[in-house]
């Protein structure tokens, strides 16, 4: 896990750890069961309150990140596979959307994009 | 949460200065800051915790018992860093220890030494040939060494330098970390507490101004700057400390998103304010 904090951010520095968090989950770099360092250690770690990390782990157990058991300490959760596959899924309709923009700008027709995108798809296969 | 402190209308009255109806709590396992310019009480809560000198009345609970009915019980479990360290000036640090150590049944000989080790302390040295920073270490390494629960410090960073500022709140969040302790410490330093403290507790004029979580402050007090001509009484009600200068203004105000509705985010610039700017304009204020 990495976890830098900035002092001249416009985000709250509890967001600033739920946001670098959840972003090493999605890209496989925190797995699935992994434990979490305890609020007091990451606090001491990063020389901050015990106040602010603890809300960040509350935020990332709200929305569905992390799982924390009682004296056994905080895993990354399972149930983010959907989330991530979600997440990833926006990711392709923003890349998707692009295309589409691009094509618009130059004119170029629904039925020839289609026809584009059904060769690239099977191409892949 | 479980308090360490609990501190309730606690009241007292010198000649020149009353400390009026102080209230608040620390739970175990926390840091507190206690703020405040000056001669606003500081010195005294922490006097009246350690009574050392009478409260008129209210109550200061420690380890939930009665600070002065408990007077001996607690005070072997507690801390204690002085402002001016009363020591005995003409004798080594190692002599100084020997005294000290009498009177914790706790006291713990081999961590001693390891602090004395960690914080560079030469035990040989008499105790008026040390730096302020040096003095301060040795105290420290005395309060850390009877099994404290409760290590309470007053103005412990004034006259430190940065580098040894900083270590002093590492050695504190390590502390904490057993979810047992608890420590409370008066601060003008402020930028020491930015980060570390937990709660935050401000004093003014002998009057508790906030006693709060430290995120909970600095997310919700908001620094506006904008041009005189926004200013006017209905506006002025929402500051809490306003700073008016030959181009413009500057002011505190709790309410950020009345001042946002209000103006809109391009007349006026709305900053997220430090401990020391809500110190100064709730000090320092002509007007609002």
């Amino acid at each position: 896990m990495k976890i830098i904090i900035s002092n001249s951010s416009e985000n709250p520095i509890y967001e600033q750890i739920t946001n670098q968090i959840k972003s090493q989950i999605i890209n496989g770099d925190l797995q699935e069961g992994e434990t979490l360092p305890s609020i007091r250690k990451l606090a001491s770690e990063l020389g901050i309150s015990v106040i602010t990390t603890k809300r960040a782990y509350e935020e990332l157990e709200k929305e569905g990140f992390i799982d924390t058991v009682g004296g056994k300490g905080s895993f990354i959760s399972r149930q983010n596979k959907e989330f991530l596959r979600e997440k990833k899924m926006k990711v392709v309709e923003e890349k998707l959307a692009e295309a589409v923009s691009e094509a618009k700008m130059l004119g170029i027709r629904f039925k020839d994009l289609n026809e584009m995108l059904s060769i690239l798809y099977k191409e892949e296969e | 949460m479980e308090n360490i402190l609990e501190i309730k209308s606690l009241k007292k009255v010198y000649n020149n200065f009353t400390l009026k109806d102080v209230s608040f709590n620390l739970p175990y396992g926390y840091i507190m800051g206690l703020i405040g310019p000056n001669g606003a009480g500081k010195t005294t809560i922490i006097k009246l915790i350690m009574n050392l000198i009478k409260r008129n009345s209210g109550e200061i609970k420690v380890f939930g018992k009665d600070n002065i009915k408990s007077e001996v019980e607690i005070k072997s479990k507690i801390g204690f860093v002085y402002d001016i360290p009363p020591f005995y000036e003409h004798l080594s640090l190692s002599q100084n220890k020997a005294i000290v150590s009498q009177f914790y049944s706790d006291w713990n000989d081999q961590l001693f030494g390891r602090y004395a080790k960690e914080f560079e302390i030469n035990l040989k040295s008499k105790f008026k040939t040390l730096s302020r920073g040096m003095k301060m270490k040795f105290q420290l390494a005395l309060a850390l060494s009877h099994n404290a629960y409760f290590i309470i410090l007053d103005e412990p960073t004034s006259g430190l330098d940065p580098v040894f500022r900083r270590e002093l709140l590492e050695i504190f969040s390590e502390l904490i970390q057993d979810e047992k302790k608890a420590i409370l410490f008066s601060t003008h330093i402020t930028s020491d507490l930015e980060r570390i403290a937990d709660f935050v507790t401000f004093i003014k004029d002998g009057d508790i101004v906030f006693s709060e979580s430290k995120d909970l402050i600095l997310e919700s007090w908001g620094i506006v700057k904008g041009g005189k001509e926004l200013l006017g009484t209905e506006v002025e009600s929402l500051f809490h400390g306003i700073r008016k200068h030959e181009y413009g203004f500057e002011a505190l105000t709790p309410y950020v998103k009345e001042i946002k509705q209000k103006f809109g985010k391009t007349t006026v610039s709305i900053e997220k304010p430090t401990l020391e700017d809500i110190m100064f304009f709730m000090t320092n204020s002509n007007g609002g």
